[in-house]
């Protein structure tokens, strides 16, 4: 290893790579057009529903209603109300009067109207119990499961940054490899002192740059645009991005090994990448996935960026959270570099 | 004086092709060594095997004095390649491409310029290589391959798919770098660049050195009558065939041609004859070395 060559090789990269406007749109704005697309269209909404419910009248049973779960909205007419139960655009009407509380619902929303129902019989049962003004025997702790789901651009921030460094970093790898191959410059390059982990090493460093530049964007844009809050130990997206980086460098290097023309490379790339970002979780929560989608994913390199960069940046969870994923990333690097720099897989030329 | 290169006996087999077939040469160092012959000759592999590309399967090479295959550490920076692709980096201009180049050799900064100015691409230095023209990007790969003052240059094909006038300023900067003592093998199906820059040419064909020698010896050698064209109406057939020292007499493409086997006698006496008006002479060229060798017209 020689620092002055491979400086050399990395400053050509870089500069070719500057110079290449698909390969800048594709690693850096499209992911972000991404990002703000929808992070503008889902918005900054809870991703948890609220049921909406219309209110006529008022008393301990209407006003006890748990804000947090519904949505109310009180109405003076009654029969207007009634009417928009009817036609299905409210799934509930709630009447309180005196101590009748009336629960009309519409057959066509039976989920909801059943949610409303019990959330009734609950503040109900409440008020009962503090109107014979006896202390409770029973205590309910409510843990709201929900409380662990994601605001849009919290799972959009860290699923598509993932996706944009595994874009980046396969398409670099993939990419220049084919070039280089096709072109001969590989087969020059071995006629120069320039030695094979030379030339890796100045490709790694600028894909790693490429990915340390991602993470600063989406982080600035998620942030400054929508208002993201970073959980404390954020910084620490930094090294599963680059354990991720190297897991996708490693694919690179196995498609530019196998691929002929960069066209194939491209498509190949494409093929992996895609499926594996749905899969992943990059564009929408896997939470309401079922199991078999969730144990497939877990094979792939993605899905462990994703949780990566997920536990660290929104999820609350302490640094130590993404050693695991971090593990795994390294893992998948190493074996994949090994097969893909073996004899008979790296070749020099075509021939 | 140590041959540069010593060849022994090199055979390489692809499949049932034969590439290259018992192949031994050995250049001096300061000589300019080429390699003649049609496309699928076995040059291009020959080449490679002699500058490390490749393995043989067997015989022995010997370049400056080590063997090039496996890949030499110690013997790299020595050698100066220019492969048959121009293998230039893309997006970076002809200034940053040899940048690259002799940055990777350790060759100070100052270097750059001054091959520049060598190939003649100054005015290009800040044009990107994919926007070059053929010879500029030749001349470039060439800059490319002489940058760290190799003492042996490797070129394969380098006036391939050029025009004629980008081709012959080709052959003036071989022999300006060639001019300082660097060795040089290049391949060519060019017959005349051959002849032009060569002080040894081996032929080449079906993987195999047919003859190997400096050009005027190969075509010394080789007893073919010398031409002599005259406009067709100077004489007829019949007349120049009487002529002292014409073996035999035609009219081909608008020109009545002799063979003369004594071009001195032949000359007098159609000086004698006032016939000198429009006259051609021509020896025989590597064409009809290789037709001889071969049995078959010389195609490139």
């Amino acid at each position: 290893m020689n620092g002055g060559r491979i400086r050399q090789m990395l400053r050509a990269q870089t500069r070719a790579f500057l110079r290449d406007k698909t390969a800048l749109f594709f690693t850096f704005l499209f992911p972000l057009m991404f990002l703000i697309v929808f992070g503008g269209l889902l918005g900054n909404a809870d991703s948890r529903s609220k049921t909406s419910v219309l209110v006529v009248g008022h008393g301990a049973v209407v006003d006890g209603l748990p804000k947090a779960a519904l949505d109310i909205e009180h109405v003076s007419d009654p029969a207007k109300a009634l009417k928009r139960v009817r036609d299905g655009s409210v799934p509930a009407l709630i009447e309180q009067n005196g101590d009748v509380v009336v629960v009309r619902y519409s057959a066509t929303r039976q989920v909801e109207s059943a949610t409303v129902q019990g959330i009734v019989q609950a503040v109900a049962g409440q008020q009962n119990q503090i109107a014979s003004g006896e202390a409770p025997r029973y205590s309910v702790e409510p843990e709201q499961v929900e409380d662990t789901s994601l605001k849009a651009i919290e799972f959009l921030t860290p699923g598509l940054l993932a996706w944009a460094i595994s874009v980046g970093a396969v398409f670099g790898a993939a990419l220049t490899l084919v070039t280089w191959r096709d072109k001969g410059i590989l087969r020059r390059l071995r006629l120069s002192p320039l030695t094979i982990g030379e030339i890796g090493a100045a490709r790694v460093t600028l894909s790693l740059g490429i990915a340390a530049v991602q993470v600063l964007m989406f982080i600035g844009v998620a942030v400054g645009l929508f208002g993201l809050h970073l959980n404390g130990s954020w910084w620490m997206a930094i090294p599963v991005a680059i354990a991720g980086t190297l897991a996708f460098i490693a694919i690179g290097l196995l498609v530019g090994a196998f691929s002929k023309t960069v066209e194939a490379a491209s498509a190949v790339s494409n093929l992996i990448v895609l499926p594996m970002a749905f899969l992943s979780g990059s564009f929408f929560p896997l939470d309401n996935a079922p199991g078999w989608v969730k144990t497939v994913a877990d094979l792939f390199p993605l899905k462990h960026i994703v949780n990566g960069l997920t536990d660290v940046m929104v999820r609350g969870k302490g640094w130590t959270a993404a050693l695991p994923e971090i593990g795994i990333l390294l893992a998948f690097a190493a074996v994949l570099l090994a097969v893909a720099t073996r004899h008979r897989v790296f070749r020099w030329d075509e021939a | 004086m140590a041959a540069a290169i010593d060849v022994r006996d090199l055979r390489k087999r692809y499949g049932d092709l034969h590439a290259v077939d018992g192949v031994s040469f050995s250049v001096e160092q300061g000589e300019m060594f080429g390699i003649l012959g049609p496309n699928g000759a076995g040059k291009t592999t020959t080449l490679e095997i002699t500058e490390g590309l490749r393995p043989a399967d067997s015989g022995s090479v010997s370049l400056l004095g080590l063997p090039p295959w496996p890949r030499n550490p110690v013997l790299l920076p020595r050698i100066g390649v220019q492969l048959q692709a121009t293998a230039l980096l893309e997006r970076l201009t002809a200034r940053e491409q040899l940048q690259v180049f002799a940055g990777l050799y350790g060759v100070e900064e100052a270097r750059v310029s001054e091959v520049l100015e060598i190939v003649g691409l100054t005015d290009k230095a800040e044009t990107r290589a994919e926007k070059l023209s053929g010879g500029q990007a030749q001349r470039l790969s060439i800059a490319c391959a002489v940058a760290h003052r190799p003492e042996v240059l490797f070129l394969d094909e380098p006036t391939a798919g050029l025009d004629p006038q980008a081709r012959r300023n080709l052959w003036d900067l071989v022999r300006e770098i060639r001019g300082n003592g660097t060795t040089v093998v290049l391949t060519t199906h060019y017959l005349e660049e051959a002849e032009a820059l060569c002080d040894r040419v081996a032929i080449m064909d079906h993987g195999k050195i047919l003859a190997m020698d400096t050009p005027a010896a190969l075509v010394r050698g080789l007893d073919v009558p010398v031409k002599i064209s005259l406009p067709p109406d100077a004489l007829s057939v019949a007349e120049a065939e009487t002529l002292p020292g014409v073996s035999a007499a035609r009219v081909a493409a608008g020109a009545l041609v002799l063979e003369a086997d004594n071009p001195a006698a032949a000359l007098t006496s159609l000086a004698e004859n006032g016939k000198l008006d429009g006259i051609q002479v021509s020896g025989a060229t590597l064409e009809d070395v290789f037709l001889s060798l071969t049995g078959r017209e010389y195609r490139a």
